[in-house]
């Protein structure tokens, strides 16, 4: 031993650092994990904001902002016709419509609402798995597409029985995002390759792999030049929920055992304590004897499921006519907002993914209706998660107070400065 | 200058942080303010910094009343502070960093690094210190580093000089080196605030002595009250600050470690051919400076060094290279020196860190599913025997102060079947009250027959503690010596000087 290296003198080695978490992990946690008013207090923001946008982009509002001072009461009932005529049509294509004569007429944007919602809360269930392990998934597309690959191949290229052909195409579905994402865990784990950057490059191989594979692979529709695969057979098909009238289908109660699934993964099981563990203080998990790398890897493998379920999803359920290398339809991105808004729990997530079915289903109507166009909705979107990622600004705007820090002075006051004026 | 607070009054929502403090810091005077962790020293000392704005009260220098919108505009007025992490950056220059943050360019913004040398040389060489001004700051010792900070402070003609808990990262001789500095900052008429808890320093070095107790002045002291007494007023009831303990009756060695060897990623050599052994029933505590390989030395006997060489062994079965599920397994239990950071989830609560080791076994967990119910009852029963202080079970951990969290750490590695007890600064950060309460329960663990080894920087509590002393310098041990071994030669010894005892016992 004396051929080694003199060790370090004393005053070389850092002392240990101080109690403190890396600023960026705070922050992930904070984002990942916060406050449930935040979620609602960002939805309200950007809907107010959206309104504005809605207001400004009405041609009569428009109008009336031209002589706005010889008669300000045209602009002020413009803005309201637009607004009001906007989010009531969002309502009405997204709950129900009260032009329609029956009820079972009008509660059909409902169903339609909870079919959109369906693959947004089980790829959004699984990103947010991810979060609470301290893994940021943003895989989804990838699992998806491998997903949709491996169950729809089940789907479409085989012969069984009804009840087992459906239970094969999912089984083979969910296995097949487990493993895109189950490859991203096991890099991490052995390489320490970051997840984020993993994810990002294996949605482009699926995406590309898929392509191929639709062209000239085994998912080619023969006799076509069409980069789209065979339909699937009826026997696989999920069966639709309240008959051939809607399009809501078995998968939402899949998605809401889904839910339940993970709930109990999360909160009741010691994996998922452990999961938990892992998410919180990596430090602390490894010297409690828990194998961080191994939670790393099954943490993907769950993340990776659920968000195949999503995939798996879209085409028995879905769009059963054969699918593209489009058929993730951005919601593996779109699953990374629902698993924020719903503050990674999983009936948060479930919550949140009805909120962007609803508002999937009724830009249609709001649309049609009022010619208010689509990407109001995705900038709404778009200003939650903002609003989200940015707590302190939302805290800001209503005045909460700052969790964990000092009270600059007591809140009583504030209120009674408030009403003073 | 004189420094006076009157009256400042710091709430943290309901909290009452700093309650209506009066304290008067005449010029050249040595002023040690006493206080347990948590007391409301840190607090003051930030409002006097300009950190925080108190409610109440005002700041007086040489009877001129002041408002510090931050450190700045307190830098400005004269005060200077300390800190107990040094606010340095390693790969500067001494000179470099002094200039940091004022620095003086010459014509054309070129930094003016010639007079910050000067200034550097000339502080030094004022009082002695022996700093090198082109010295990377790195490449020098934690006392050193201290200096550097001083002569910061100094250059920009600090006439307070505020000394947050200094003497936490020193040996004992540079905390004796630390005290004469302090006294020839006071002959040239600097005022000192001297922060700590440890009675011993504050009765050498301070004029005077002003004790804080939950964030009240509770009294003043002269440097001559003796230990008990001050202890009794920073408490607030009397303290025994002996440990109570029979002999050791030491029986077979049931932790062999010989040849030890842990190198880091880049084949640095951080414990260096270690063997030694701890017996049924002794305390066998590893003193040293932090930073001298003990740190790595426990984690290789939990099995979170990657790069071990030689033979650990328990009970005759070995424990190299083994997980650390594994160690835990074998009956080791583990209280590692960070407890923030390595032994607690701060998010999770009191009954959820209770079962973090145990997060896979019967009684806590059945076919998957977590036992809510055994858990509960079974972190009700630890708190009320651990006498942690919380709102419930429920709380989570990061909440509890220091003390309790440690006592979270120690009910559940205590309600192991243990043949084996590591406590890595078991006290690290404590008050007085719960360092109390750790010890009685470290000595009643080895009375029920459990070889425990204690790794501690502090004198104070290695004398308590330990049956055994095994001193470490850079990664070796310089010698193991019976516990009564006088504080002198232990402080030699951690300094790497292998005096005759060190190879007796």
């Amino acid at each position: 031993m004396s051929a080694v290296q003199e060790p370090p003198a004393p005053g070389r080695t850092p002392t240990p650092e101080p109690v403190e978490e890396s600023r960026w992990h705070g922050i992930f946690r904070e984002i990942t994990t916060g406050n449930a008013i935040i979620s609602v207090l960002a939805v309200v923001i950007a809907l107010a904001v959206g309104a504005v946008m809605i207001a400004f982009t009405n041609e009569d509002v428009q109008e009336s902002a031209g002589y706005f001072f010889s008669r300000p009461t045209d602009l002020l009932s413009a803005v309201w016709q637009a607004v009001s005529g906007a989010y009531s049509a969002l309502f009405q294509g997204s709950i129900y419509n009260f032009r329609r004569d029956t009820f079972a007429d009008g509660i059909r944007p409902l169903t339609e609402t909870l079919t959109y919602a369906t693959p947004l809360i089980a790829a959004g269930l699984g990103v947010a798995l991810g979060f609470r392990v301290g893994l940021f998934n943003i895989g989804g597309r990838g699992q998806m597409l491998i997903a949709a690959t491996l169950g729809g191949w089940v789907a479409f290229a085989l012969e069984l029985p009804a009840g087992i052909h459906m239970v094969a195409a999912l089984v083979a579905g969910v296995a097949g995002g487990a493993l895109w994402g189950g490859l991203v865990g096991l890099l991490k784990a052995r390489t320490g390759a970051h997840e984020v950057i993993t994810t990002i490059m294996l949605n482009y191989i699926a995406f590309y792999l898929v392509s191929y594979l639709l062209r000239d692979g085994f998912l080619k529709t023969p006799g076509s030049n069409n980069p789209q695969s065979p339909a699937s057979k009826p026997n696989s098909v999920f069966f639709d929920l309240l008959g051939p009238g809607y399009n809501l289908h078995f998968g939402f109660i899949l998605v809401i055992a889904a839910t339940v699934f993970t709930w109990w993964l999360l909160g009741r099981s010691s994996l998922g304590f452990k999961f938990r563990a892992v998410g919180e203080n990596p430090n602390a998990a490894k010297v409690a004897g828990i194998s961080v790398q191994r939670m790393y890897v099954y943490a993907m493998l769950f993340s990776g499921g659920l968000v195949g379920l999503a995939g798996i999803n879209q085409v028995i359920g879905t769009t059963t006519s054969g699918f593209g290398a489009g058929i993730d339809s951005g919601i593996g991105f779109d699953a990374i907002t629902v698993a924020l808004l719903g503050r990674s729990k999983p009936w948060g997530v479930f919550a949140a993914g009805i909120l962007f079915g609803a508002f999937k289903a009724g830009s249609f109507s709001m649309q049609a209706a009022e010619g208010v166009p689509i990407d109001i909705v995705l900038v709404v979107q778009s200003l939650i998660v903002l609003f989200i990622a940015a707590p302190p600004l939302v805290r800001a705007i209503f005045r909460l107070p700052t969790p964990g820090a000092p009270r600059r002075k007591p809140v009583p006051n504030v209120t009674q400065e408030v009403v003073a004026k | 200058m004189k420094l006076e607070l009157r009256g400042i009054t710091k709430r943290f929502g309901a909290l009452v942080a700093n309650d209506d403090i009066n304290l008067t810091v005449e010029a050249g005077e040595i002023h040690a303010l006493l206080g347990e962790n948590g007391a409301g020293k840190s607090t003051l000392m930030n409002v006097l910094y300009g950190l925080y704005r108190a409610e109440e009260g005002e700041i007086l220098l040489d009877g001129v009343a002041q408002h510090f919108a931050g450190p700045g505009d307190a830098m400005a007025a004269g005060i200077g502070m300390v800190h107990q992490h040094f606010m340095l950056i390693p790969v500067f220059t001494v000179a470099e960093n002094v200039m940091l943050g004022h620095e003086e360019t010459t014509l054309g913004g070129r930094l003016d690094l010639a007079a910050a040398r000067v200034r550097v040389k000339e502080i030094s060489d004022r009082f002695g210190f022996h700093v090198d001004p082109d010295a990377l700051v790195e490449n020098l010792p934690v006392g050193v580093q201290q200096r550097v900070e001083i002569i910061k402070a100094l250059s920009r003609d600090a006439k307070v000089l505020v000394f947050d808990e200094p003497t936490a990262v020193l040996t004992p001789q540079e905390t004796d080196e630390l005290m004469v500095i302090m006294r020839q900052l006071k002959d040239a008429g600097t005022s000192i605030v001297f922060i700590t808890h440890k009675l011993r320093e504050v009765r050498e070095v301070a004029d005077r002595i002003t004790v804080i107790r939950l964030g009240k002045v509770v009294g003043e002291a002269s440097p001559t009250a003796d230990n008990e007494e001050l202890a009794t007023l920073m408490v607030g009831r009397a303290v025994d600050l002996t440990v109570d303990k029979a002999p050791a009756t030491p029986g077979a060695p049931a932790l062999v470690v010989s040849n030890l060897t842990v190198v880091d990623r880049t084949g640095q050599v951080l414990v260096n051919d270690v063997s030694f052994d701890v017996k049924v029933g002794e305390i066998l505590a590893i003193a040293g400076v932090q930073g001298n390989g003990q740190t790595e030395l426990t984690e290789a006997l939990m099995g979170l060094q990657p790069r071990v060489l030689g033979e650990i062994s328990l009970d005759g079965k070995s424990l190299r290279n083994r997980s650390v599920r594994q160690v835990l397994d074998a009956g080791v239990g583990f209280v590692p020196e960070d407890r923030t950071r390595d032994g607690l989830v701060g998010a999770f609560t009191i009954a959820e860190n209770l079962m973090l080791d145990r997060s896979n076994k019967l009684p806590f967990v059945k076919r998957f599913n977590l036992q809510l119910s055994y858990l509960a009852d079974f972190a009700r029963s630890k708190v009320r025997e651990f006498d942690v202080r919380s709102q419930g079970i429920e709380t989570p951990v990061g909440r509890l102060s220091g003390g309790n969290q440690q006592k979270v750490v120690l009910a559940r590695e205590l309600s192991r079947d243990l043949r084996l007890f590591i406590a890595a600064q078991p006290t690290r950060g404590l008050d007085v009250g719960s360092i109390e309460f750790v010890h009685e329960r470290i000595v009643a663990t080895r009375d029920a027959g459990t070889p425990v080894i204690v790794i501690s920087t502090e004198l104070d509590e290695v004398a308590a503690l330990a049956d055994r002393i095994m001193v470490m310098y850079r990664g070796r041990i310089v010698g193991i010596v019976p516990g009564d071994t006088p504080r002198s030669v232990l402080g030699l010894m951690m300094a790497g000087a292998n005096p005759q005892e060190g190879a007796a016992a």
